[in-house]
């Protein structure tokens, strides 16, 4: 087991200008599941695939524990990659189809038994050893798939997308077996990443990548709390959260005719190239449906209402005067997500008065894109 | 059932919407099917026989099956030897309304092998490695390109018969990616990948006892091994030597080509001395005689088959002293008076058999053997009979190798 570390780690693919991966650096401690998530193209895999050697890293290095492994060749960095191959050999046993690898290196089998042995009652596949793959359920074989990686007992668990080709249901039940079976072999893990709720639902720490360069590193509950910029506060969080660009004018937004205090930390970290304008990020969750007199209420005209039995979303349009404001949401632009009290839904077309909760605005520079401390 | 399917196809086929959609792929009804080997997949996969010729239909995730049917169109471009994307179906539902699979559809590679049909049958020593020579062959114009596979194995290619040899096609494309250029990190990997697959995959025959005990598998993947970095070092190796040694460009050249690659060209540079020679071919391609042959008598046909059709075709004209005529015109009149005679006299019912550039170039190899035991030159046509029935009659039919009974569903893991 060790410790992973990208250190300045780029990579520039022959004929572009702008690197893949952008001076990455990133400590990996040992036992950790960091999934690596962001929207396509933004370096996630290439990452990924530098620490597996696959891509060539330009400037920069990468290590395993102690040991500098950037000119080392794959197969010699001591690491799996998960799921690469989940195809069984329907005439060998679950045991034989575990331990192939082994075999073909040259482990003694008294060796390999006992590490498929392991795996398996780690696997709970221990009564299943001597059947065929025939016998076995979808998510069991996927087990079996996850036992090749684990009899090799790399340093390191590499995972590229292993959900994106399966079923809905298989991706949720298998999401949760990977996340507690980590947890319990205690491997450093590796996960990339396109969808957000399988970062927040598995790893111990995210990285959020965008354009090749590291955006945030942190816990779920930190990425969802303090969104390091305005990127990271629109990935993280489903529904996602609102952001609109307003002015500040005497230490408060004017968001239509509601005026919002922002704090004077905030303000004076604004820069020159904020404009005098912040961004205002508020979850469709951190909103109270409050009177109209409330100084800090502002319409929502309501377009549509999702129910989802426990919760309620409005779907609405932010009314009053907005010159000069840049509304948008996981919804599209000029749309608000506001969740509800599901047993007091507002009607199609209705005007509801909304209110930021105290403390659970975020607010970022305009121009910098970066979270202003309050 | 209220369906709303979209496909996505460069020429859809009508009958695809006739396909019961609304049944997931693996309960599909027994008459749909056609019964062909299926390999060893993580998805399920089905052939169904249609008017314009077999597909065959996985079930895959959405972004998965638009992915790979855009790689395998791709690499189709680039006259990669890979299977030919038909399209990609999506928004499927069954009659509950529930939300089934994508597919992605492909053309079945009619006369193609699996390699289970290939090893499991009393396998000779020069078959394995004929194989494997295909498939290092495939893997090293497929890293050429800068496509890294990711999941290289038996199964997930095809074999071809190539007069004495095989041609490998990829079949599955799904970890797949196209690069600029690989890193020896991904060639290395691939080929790493490829030996423990295949293994893996002989030592399942073996536990099926479907494999000769005698055959050693790690062997057979370490050939792989040895044979890829052959191939690459011969395609890619920068040489150098004595400006008087220029004999070795040609022997360089003649290696390449016995190994069936061209050289469309070569970087020579001599040092500020101009005492000796550097060279490193350029551009590496393969298939020569075969866009020869395509190019004079239309016939598509593989890379040594079309050697030996070419080879006749020469005889042929200096038989009868037309060598200052048109290349073309005497093409021509080879394609009627002799390949399409040939063919044609081969009883219908088992045309089918072989591919007929394969066919036919058994025909020859045939007609030499009988020619040299009886000590003349025996015509065409009479070769081609004591070639029907003393051959071809006792052939398993490969245009579509039924390898299960109708029906059976075993293998699809």
């Amino acid at each position: 087991m060790a410790t992973v570390t990208f250190d300045k780690a780029t990579r520039v693919y022959p004929g572009t200008e702008r690197p893949a991966v952008d001076a990455l650096d990133l400590h990996i401690e040992d036992g950790e599941f960091l999934v690596l998530v962001g929207p396509s193209g933004c370096g996630k895999s290439t990452s990924l695939r530098m620490l597996a050697g696959l891509e060539d890293v330009n400037q920069g290095r990468i290590m395993i524990g102690d040991r500098d492994v950037t000119d080392v060749q794959p197969k010699d960095r001591d690491i799996a990659m998960v799921f690469q191959n989940y195809a069984l050999y329907p005439h060998m046993t679950v045991a034989d189809n575990m331990g192939f690898a082994l075999k073909i290196a040259g482990t003694p089998k008294a060796d390999i038994r006992q590490r498929v042995e392991e795996a398996a009652k780690i696997l709970d596949l221990s009564e299943y050893l001597d059947r065929k793959p025939k016998a076995l359920s979808g998510g069991q074989r996927q087990r079996v798939a996850m036992g090749r990686a684990i009899v090799r007992q790399p340093q390191v668990f590499l995972m590229d997308e292993p959900l994106s080709n399966l079923d809905a249901k298989l991706r949720v039940q298998t999401r949760t077996q990977i996340a507690s079976l980590q947890r319990r072999l205690g491997v450093t893990t590796v996960y990339v990443t396109h969808d957000q709720t399988e970062a927040l639902t598995m790893g111990d720490r995210i990285a959020v990548l965008k354009d090749g360069l590291l955006q945030q590193v942190g816990t779920p509950r930190d990425m969802y709390d303090t969104p390091a910029n305005v990127f990271v506060a629109g990935f993280i969080g489903s529904p996602a959260m609102n952001l609109g660009t307003f002015k500040v004018n005497g230490g408060v937004a004017e968001v239509g005719p509601a005026r919002i205090p922002i704090s004077r930390a905030a303000v004076a970290g604004m820069i020159p190239e904020d404009d005098g304008k912040i961004v205002l990020g508020f979850r469709p969750e951190s909103l109270d449906v409050v009177s109209q007199a409330d100084a800090s209420a502002f319409p929502v005209e309501v377009n549509i209402v999702e129910e989802l039995g426990s919760d309620a979303f409005v779907y609405g349009t932010l009314k009053g005067d907005l010159a000069g404001a840049d509304v948008h949401s996981g919804a599209g632009d000029d749309q608000l997500i506001v969740r509800v009290d599901p047993r007091n839904v507002p009607a199609k077309g209705e005007r509801i008065y909304v209110a930021i909760r105290p403390g659970e605005e975020h607010v970022f520079g305009a121009g910098s894109g970066k979270r202003l401390e309050s | 059932m209220a369906q709303s399917l979209q496909i996505t196809a460069s020429s859809p086929d009508p009958d695809l919407l006739d396909l019961p959609w609304e049944i997931p792929l693996e309960q599909w009804p027994d008459e749909r099917l056609a019964a062909l080997p299926r390999g060893i997949s993580r998805h399920v996969v089905r052939f169904v026989r249609m008017r314009s010729g077999v597909i065959a239909i996985k079930e895959i995730g959405e972004s998965v099956a638009y992915r790979e049917y855009e790689l395998l169109r791709q690499l189709g471009r680039i006259d990669v030897p890979s299977v030919e994307p038909v399209g990609v179906i999506t928004g499927r539902q069954d009659v509950n309304g529930e939300r089934l699979e994508a597919v992605l559809i492909t053309k079945h590679l009619q006369f193609s092998l699996p390699y289970r049909a290939l090893f499991s049958h009393a396998l000779r020593p020069e078959t394995a490695t004929r194989l494997i020579d295909a498939l290092a062959v495939l893997l090293v114009r497929l890293h050429l390109v800068g496509f890294y596979w990711g999941d290289v194995s038996l199964s997930n290619t095809l074999f071809r018969r190539d007069a004495e040899t095989f041609a490998a096609y990829l079949v599955d494309a799904e970890t797949g990616d196209l690069h600029q250029k690989l890193s020896p990190g991904q060639r290395n990997y691939d080929v790493d990948l490829a030996r423990t697959n295949i293994i893996g995959e002989l030592m399942d025959l073996a536990a099926g006892e479907l494999l000769d005990d005698m055959v050693d598998t790690i062997a057979i993947g370490d050939a792989l091994v040895e044979r890829y970095n052959e191939l690459w070092t011969a395609l890619t190796d920068e040489e150098s030597f004595d400006v008087g040694e220029r004999w070795r460009v040609a022997a360089r050249i003649d290696r390449l080509n016995s190994l069936g690659f061209d050289v469309g060209e070569l970087e020579i540079t001599t040092d500020l001395g101009g005492t000796s020679v550097r060279i490193q071919p350029k551009v590496v391609d393969a298939g020569h005689h075969s866009r020869r042959l395509l190019h004079l008598t239309g016939l598509d046909a593989q890379e040594n088959q079309a050697r030996r059709m070419l080879n006749d075709l020469d005889e042929y004209r200096a038989a009868l002293d037309r060598q200052n005529e048109d290349q073309e015109f005497v093409a021509h009149d080879w394609l009627t008076e002799v390949f399409e005679p040939t063919v044609r006299s081969v009883p219908r019912e088992l045309r089918g058999k072989l591919e007929p550039a394969q066919m036919f170039h058994e025909i020859l190899d045939h007609r030499w053997y009988i020619s040299q035991q009886q000590q003349r030159d025996v015509p065409m046509l009479e070769a081609t009979a004591s070639y029907v029935e003393n051959v071809l009659r006792h052939r398993p039919d490969e245009q579509a190798i039924l390898g299960l009974p109708p029906g059976s569903k075993q293998e699809g893991l």
